[in-house]
């Protein structure tokens, strides 16, 4: 085998590192750690019940981590523009550059994510309680949304010079998948409402991940009964194993777009 | 003289009666050997003591005042053929027996003990297995059901019967009663002066209780439970249900309990915890809601329609999904100083009332009334944030409705 090829996943392996290491070294990863250790035990000690804490840390991690994500991603790309500049004159590839580098900051997310929520559930007694599989979707769910909006992030300020614009898309466009996707969701409900939408609100549901993901876990949760018989299409479709392999696929799919963009782009962009 | 006769007379007859009130023993190895020998061979008023044992039989009937005693709870089987005990007279009393493997069928109502034309009797100490109908009251008066046990086997609406049935019955008392696993645990149709207390139907596979047309009834110290749907009082006028507890009632058409054309009536003191719809109430006017506890349920109140001149007054709401769902702008409620955990108002003045009203319609749960698909957008941010703005200045909501006094402690 020649020597380019191995270098290859080598040469990304040493960037993620760098990057992973930087994170840590700038404190950025110990903040967010930190941050969800309180947000895990303070929630648990004011009520006690693993169950019910699982529901409202939905709330949180399907609004908190996107937006976490989406800043940090554009954050550290332009913060380390120089030091990529500087990478690109020596012989490495483009995309173990930039993937090395999205790794890094995806990973030491993830990471914190999971440690800083999996440790106090751990000590109030995760294994020993029933909800020990919606907790680990919780945890999948959270890790495929770091995965999805950093690389967002990093496509979204590869494509624009101007940080103050780069920032300003970014930001927007959590809000649209956030915010006002539902808004419009909702409206097209209301307005088609004579229509049968089922398949409709299946289909808007599987193109926004943040919905997709809120609707995976409240299918699992008890709360799934309020749902009424809306409720009882999703749970139909989602219930079954196709269902959850196409939503497994949707997410991944949500992850493999942006970074394959992400890697074309790199390979033509001109610095 | 003469008189002095006819008192003797008199007094002789009245104490043979009591010299006549024998006890006939039924057990295997007795001369007496089945129940229906036993009834034969009964005077009126006298006792059968049923010893323990098998008694295969069905189709039991008791034409005669007599006590059914059991000791040790002898087993009556009725091997699927039809109707076990059928009292047709006044002055019954049933005690203590075990009866199993009433007959299904889709043509008449099989009764494990029903009860014909009769007043005054009693059943109790009675327990149930393997049944189609339970206790069947027919146009029956006066009488207890009291401290049975009735578990079935019930797996589909259609094939299966009611536990307690009481129908054109009137001034009779449930009480202390286990109902399990049938089709409506207690079932009232036509009856009227019913006293239903301190009873726990569980696990039925439709209502735990199912009122239709009967006026003047209550329920109180009741315990229902995981049933299919609930509890339904429908039709009626004059119902006071007081302390009760409806619990995990949770599925998609489940609630607790379900009003429907209801009036004049009293719901005191009574908990509803974990069921999807905590009361459903529809076509339901002049009713006192009190001193109830509703603890997270999906929806505490949805109010349906056509609902006038009901009053809530000091209820607690606590961690409910919806507080109230109305799908009308008109409102004829009064909702005044009742304790909502969602409520983020200010007492300045320290009196224990919040300063500023409470609108315990989200609209969130408006549009969820109007396009039901909507509420796949359930815990969505877009939600809160107009659920938010709805708040600080209603549109769509009904404007008069407020709670003006809002508790700001928890009702004890």
């Amino acid at each position: 085998m020649p020597l380019r090829q191995l270098q290859y996943p080598l040469n990304m392996f040493k960037i993620l590192k760098y990057s992973f290491f930087d994170l840590m070294r700038s404190r950025w990863s110990y903040v967010y750690f930190m941050f969800y250790l309180l947000l895990g035990f303070v929630l648990l000690f004011l009520n006690n019940d693993i169950s019910k804490a699982v529901i409202t840390l939905m709330n949180i991690i399907i609004v908190l981590v996107p937006l976490i994500a989406t800043i940090f991603g554009v954050m550290y790309y332009y913060n380390s523009k120089e030091f990529t500049e500087l990478l690109l004159a020596q012989p490495v590839k483009r995309t173990s550059i930039f993937l090395g580098q999205y790794l890094g900051v995806a990973g030491s997310l993830t990471l914190s994510l999971i440690f800083g929520l999996g440790i106090p559930f751990l000590c109030y007694g995760l294994f020993r309680s029933m909800v020990i599989w919606d907790f680990a979707l919780l945890l999948v769910v959270g890790g495929f949304l770091t995965m999805i909006f950093t690389a967002l992030a990093f496509n979204i300020s590869l494509s624009n010079e101007n940080k103050i614009k780069g920032f300003g898309y970014a930001v927007l466009m959590w809000l649209f998948l956030a915010v006002i996707y539902d808004g419009i969701f909702l409206v097209s409900l209301i307005v088609f409402e004579e229509y049968p939408l089922d398949n409709f609100s299946l289909a808007a549901t599987m193109l926004n991940p943040i919905d997709l993901s809120r609707t995976l876990i409240l299918l699992k949760l008890d709360i799934s009964a309020l749902l009424g018989y809306t409720g009882a299409v999703f749970k139909q479709f989602f219930g079954t194993n196709l269902g959850f392999l196409v939503s497994l696929g949707t997410l991944i799919l949500w992850t493999v777009l942006p970074i394959s963009r992400l890697m074309l782009k790199s390979k033509r962009k001109d610095f | 003289m003469k008189n002095t006769y006819l008192l003797v007379f008199l007094i002789s007859i009245c104490s043979m009666q009591n010299v006549d009130a024998s006890v006939l023993k039924i057990c295997a190895a007795c001369p007496i050997k089945s129940i229906k020998q036993g009834i034969v061979q009964a005077n009126a008023n006298d006792t059968l003591l049923i010893k323990k044992g098998v008694y295969k039989e069905f189709d039991i009937q008791v034409n005669k005042p007599l006590t059914l005693l059991g000791e040790n709870y002898p087993i009556i089987d009725g091997s699927d053929q039809g109707e076990i005990i059928t009292i047709t007279a006044d002055n019954v009393i049933v005690d203590g027996l075990f009866i199993i493997n009433v007959g299904t069928s889709y043509t008449s109502d099989y009764a494990a003990i029903r009860v014909v034309k009769s007043k005054h009797f009693i059943i109790r100490n009675v327990v149930l297995e393997k049944l189609f109908f339970g206790i069947y009251l027919e146009k029956s008066s006066y009488g207890k059901v009291y401290h049975n046990k009735i578990i079935g086997d019930a797996v589909e609406e259609f094939n299966s019967g009611n536990g307690i049935q009481l129908w054109y019955s009137n001034n009779i008392t449930v009480e202390k009663n286990i109902v399990q696993h049938v089709r409506d645990g207690i079932y009232l149709e036509f009856s009227d002066d019913i006293i239903i207390k301190d009873n726990i139907s569980t696990n039925n596979i439709r209502y735990g209780l199912h009122f239709m047309f009967s006026n003047n009834d209550s329920y109180t110290g009741n315990t229902f439970e995981n049933n299919g749907a609930g509890v339904a009082v429908m039709f009626s006028k004059k119902i006071r249900m007081h302390n009760n507890v409806f619990k995990k009632n949770w599925g998609a058409a489940s609630f607790g309990l379900l009003l429907k054309e209801i009036n004049d009536s009293e719901i005191t003191g009574n908990t509803f915890e974990e069921n999807t719809v905590g009361i459903s109430i529809e076509g339901s006017n002049r009713i006192d809601y009190k001193n109830n506890d509703f603890t997270n349920n999906g929806w505490a109140l949805k109010v349906r329609g056509a609902c006038y001149g009901n009053s809530f007054i000091a209820n607690n709401f606590l961690y409910n999904s919806f507080d109230v769902s109305y799908n009308s702008k008109l409102n004829d409620n009064l909702f005044d100083q009742n304790y909502w955990s969602n409520y983020t108002g200010y007492d300045l003045n320290k009196n224990g009332i919040g300063d500023i009203p409470y609108r315990p319609v989200k609209l969130f749960s408006y549009i969820v009334n109007r396009t039901p698909e909507t509420i796949i957008l359930l815990r969505s941010l877009f939600m809160d944030i107009i659920d938010f703005s709805e708040k600080v200045s209603p549109v769509f909501t009904p404007d008069n409705l407020q709670d003006k006094n809002p508790s700001m402690k928890r009702i004890r």
